[in-house]
């Protein structure tokens, strides 16, 4: 056998040891990184989906603090009205 | 008579068993088909269903499986002499092991890859289920107590260990948050790892104020202390306790790949390294086996003690979960499941032999081994510590000194227990949760009064008991127990295999006759227990906390009694089986999400 072929026999050996190991884990990861994403989506197309944005109730709190600032803002950016239905400054 | 040949003599007994034994059940038992459309192929999803090849898939199967237990059983069970511990070990792995584990991932496979629980529940109904889950629960909290015990223990006896093993902890965090982020293989990082704490221990085992000796601290032994009036050796045992419990309380509710996944793959390695270690140095020491074969002056009688001393090394029932909680989801031929339950059962078996042969050649004398192992209880409590003299001194063959040995030892098996904590104050958590839901108590399904429940519980247990040395010397009484609960969860698993055996027209012998003598055996061994030992009718003083356990204990092992002689013998009943086990499970709709006592 030349030593590139036993070389890529043992490289394949620990490889599948590796993956033997994490077998058993791999499930779990997957969860945990899925539902990362998940709450990653909900928090930006929530809304687009009709959904109420679960952000929107948690802030709700910081409404009196923002709204100048937000009229401010949409004024700025030449939205006479205020854009979100929501957001009743003027 | 020297070692190498009893242990050479075991090992071809094991390959014979897999040669002959696990074909004949494959082939005309169990009748493996080449091409059955396993669960990890019809419900393939890619996180819990994946087609795994099988030698892979039997590397998962026995790292899972294989831990601290098979080491402390065999050790314990040396009280006898070796040939009752070898004889049970290579007898109960061959005919009764390999078999259960095998069975239990065919069956699995073979209804959606769902896990014994729900096959008890389909099978029985509810009163199974909660049978089940008393047998996990009563299971899950003598593991916690006796894994607790031992880890003090060791941290007492072999104080150089405690740096390393608690230098894997900030590894295992950083590795868990490497894995999650890059996708990156963990084997070069693991095997870092190993130096890291290996070269720690080796520092430790040299450098004397690296070691954490909590008794020496409170004084040395004999000396009493502030705390509570304790002598030094209990008080180190009680703050040992306290700090155990309190980072199994926050490790279990930390989510699994952070913290006991990476400790799982580094301990999975240790095994394989700690194996290789432990047999390359028996070739090369070709040590003699100075214990007897038989102590034929032993106090209780190895009849029937012995099949309840040794459960994993000879037949565990929790091997069944494994295999029917995540193997059978990720086997992709049904052939294979010889390979990975029957194999997987032998390398378990590999532990128990190594184990017995380290104990019965660490000794210099039978005399000094006969005085050693004087009684079951200074047997029971003394074992672990001549299992790592033992193993240092076979290690020593391969050039390792033997002081460093008996580190190295001593942290691969607190490493080993201090996972399995984790795991089961997680399992106990759900389980805990699971009932909570059953009898409608909110209360118990959440997450930290489950939790708080299970530590409380598991503290009681580990301090209660009077081991006649003063405080937390008796967690050893609970061994027996944690043997019995798991030969009686093994019991269940072999009933429902013959149950489907029984249906599907086969010979269920094979799997009838094990759990016929493993249900005899532990109703035996616990109801001398309970009744001559603990309940005060005896010589012995009552132990009112063990009296209650075991007889908890023996009225389910009566309990599933009733239900296998009820369902083999009432035609009703096993009409009822023959509908509620239909097979095959031929519907392309997927099983139900895992289970509490599947989950981690």
């Amino acid at each position: 056998m030349s030593l590139d072929a036993a070389a890529s026999r043992l490289a394949a050996f620990f490889g599948a040891w590796d993956e033997a190991l994490q077998v058993g884990h791999a499930a779990e990861r997957q969860r945990a990184l899925e539902d990362a994403d998940d709450l990653f989506l909900l928090l930006c197309f929530s809304e687009s989906m009709g959904l109420p944005n679960p952000v929107a109730w948690h802030t709700l709190e910081l409404y009196p603090l923002l709204l100048e600032a937000f009229h401010d803002w949409h004024r700025r950016a030449g939205m006479d009205r205020s854009p979100l239905d929501h957001v009743r400054c003027c | 008579m020297n070692a190498v040949w009893l242990a050479c003599a075991a090992l071809l007994a094991f390959y014979l068993g897999w040669r002959w034994y696990s074909r004949f059940i494959a082939e005309r038992i169990y009748r493996l088909e080449h091409d059955y459309v396993t669960p990890a192929h019809r419900y393939r999803d890619g996180v819990d269903f994946v087609p795994t090849r099988k030698w892979v898939l039997w590397g998962h199967h026995f790292t899972s499986v294989a831990g601290a237990a098979p080491i402390v059983g065999p050790a314990i069970a040396m009280y006898w002499g070796w040939g009752p511990a070898i004889a049970w070990v290579v007898l109960g792995t061959i005919f009764a092991a390999g078999v259960h584990d095998f069975g239990a991932l065919v069956l699995s496979v073979r209804h959606k890859g769902q896990s014994i629980g729900t096959l008890a529940h389909r099978l029985v109904g509810r009163r199974a289920k909660l049978l089940f889950l008393f047998i996990i629960l009563i299971l899950i909290l003598m593991v916690n107590a006796v894994f607790a015990w031992v880890i003090a223990n060791l941290f007492i006896n072999n104080p150089a260990s405690v740096l390393p093993v608690v230098l894997q902890i900030p590894i295992a965090l950083w590795f868990g948050y490497t894995v999650i982020r890059r996708h990156r293989p963990m084997l070069v990082p693991s095997l870092v790892a190993l130096i890291v704490m290996y070269g720690t221990a080796i520092l430790t085992t040299r450098v004397t104020w690296l070691q954490i000796d909590l008794v020496g601290w409170f004084g040395g032994a004999g000396a009493s202390t502030a705390l509570f009036a304790l002598d030094a050796t209990s008080a180190a045992f009680l703050v040992w306790i306290v700090v155990l419990l309190a980072y199994v309380y926050v490790a279990s509710t930390l989510p699994v790949w952070k913290l006991l996944q990476p400790r799982d793959y580094i301990n999975a390695q240790q095994l394989v390294f700690g194996l290789l270690i432990l047999y390359g140095g028996l070739l090369v020491t070709r040590p003699e086996l100075t214990a007897p074969v038989y102590n034929a002056g032993a106090q209780p009688s190895w009849f029937p003690l012995l099949f309840i001393t040794i459960a994993c090394g000879a037949i565990s029932g929790f091997h069944g979960l494994v295999a029917s909680g995540t193997s059978s989801k990720q086997l992709d031929r049904e052939t294979d499941a010889r390979t990975v339950g029957y194999l997987g059962a032998l390398g378990e078996g590999a532990l128990a032999l190594i184990t017995i042969v380290a104990v019965a050649t660490f000794f210099t004398t039978q005399a000094e081994f006969l005085s050693s192992y004087g009684s079951f209880a200074q047997a029971s409590s003394a074992s672990l510590g001549y299992f790592v003299g033992g193993a240092a001194q076979l290690a020593g063959g391969l050039g390792i000194p033997a002081d460093v040995a008996a580190t190295l030892v001593a942290l691969i098996i607190v490493c080993f227990a201090a996972t399995t904590l984790d795991s089961a104050v997680r399992l106990l958590r759900y389980i805990i949760g699971e009932l909570g839901l059953e009898y409608r108590l909110p209360a118990l399904t959440r997450r930290h009064v489950a939790t708080s429940l299970a530590v409380g519980l598991t503290a009681l247990l580990v301090v209660l008991p009077d081991g006649g040395r003063g405080f937390g010397s008796g967690g050893y009484l609970l061994w027996p127990l944690f043997g019995t609960s798991n030969q009686l969860l093994a019991g269940i698993t072999l009933m429902l295999i013959s149950l489907w055996l029984v249906r599907q027209g086969r010979n269920p012998l094979p799997t009838l006759v094990p759990m016929v003598f493993l249900l005899a055996m532990t109703i035996w061994a616990m109801s001398a227990q309970v009744i001559f030992t603990w309940s005060g009718l005896g010589d012995a003083p009552p132990e009112w906390l063990l009296f209650v356990l075991g007889s908890a204990i023996l009225g389910f092992a009566l309990w599933i009694l009733l239900e296998a002689l009820r369902l083999f013998a009432s035609p009703a009943a096993r009409a009822a089986l023959a509908a509620s086990v239909a097979e095959p499970d031929e519907s392309d709709e997927p099983p139900q999400p895992p289970e509490a006592g599947q989950r981690r």
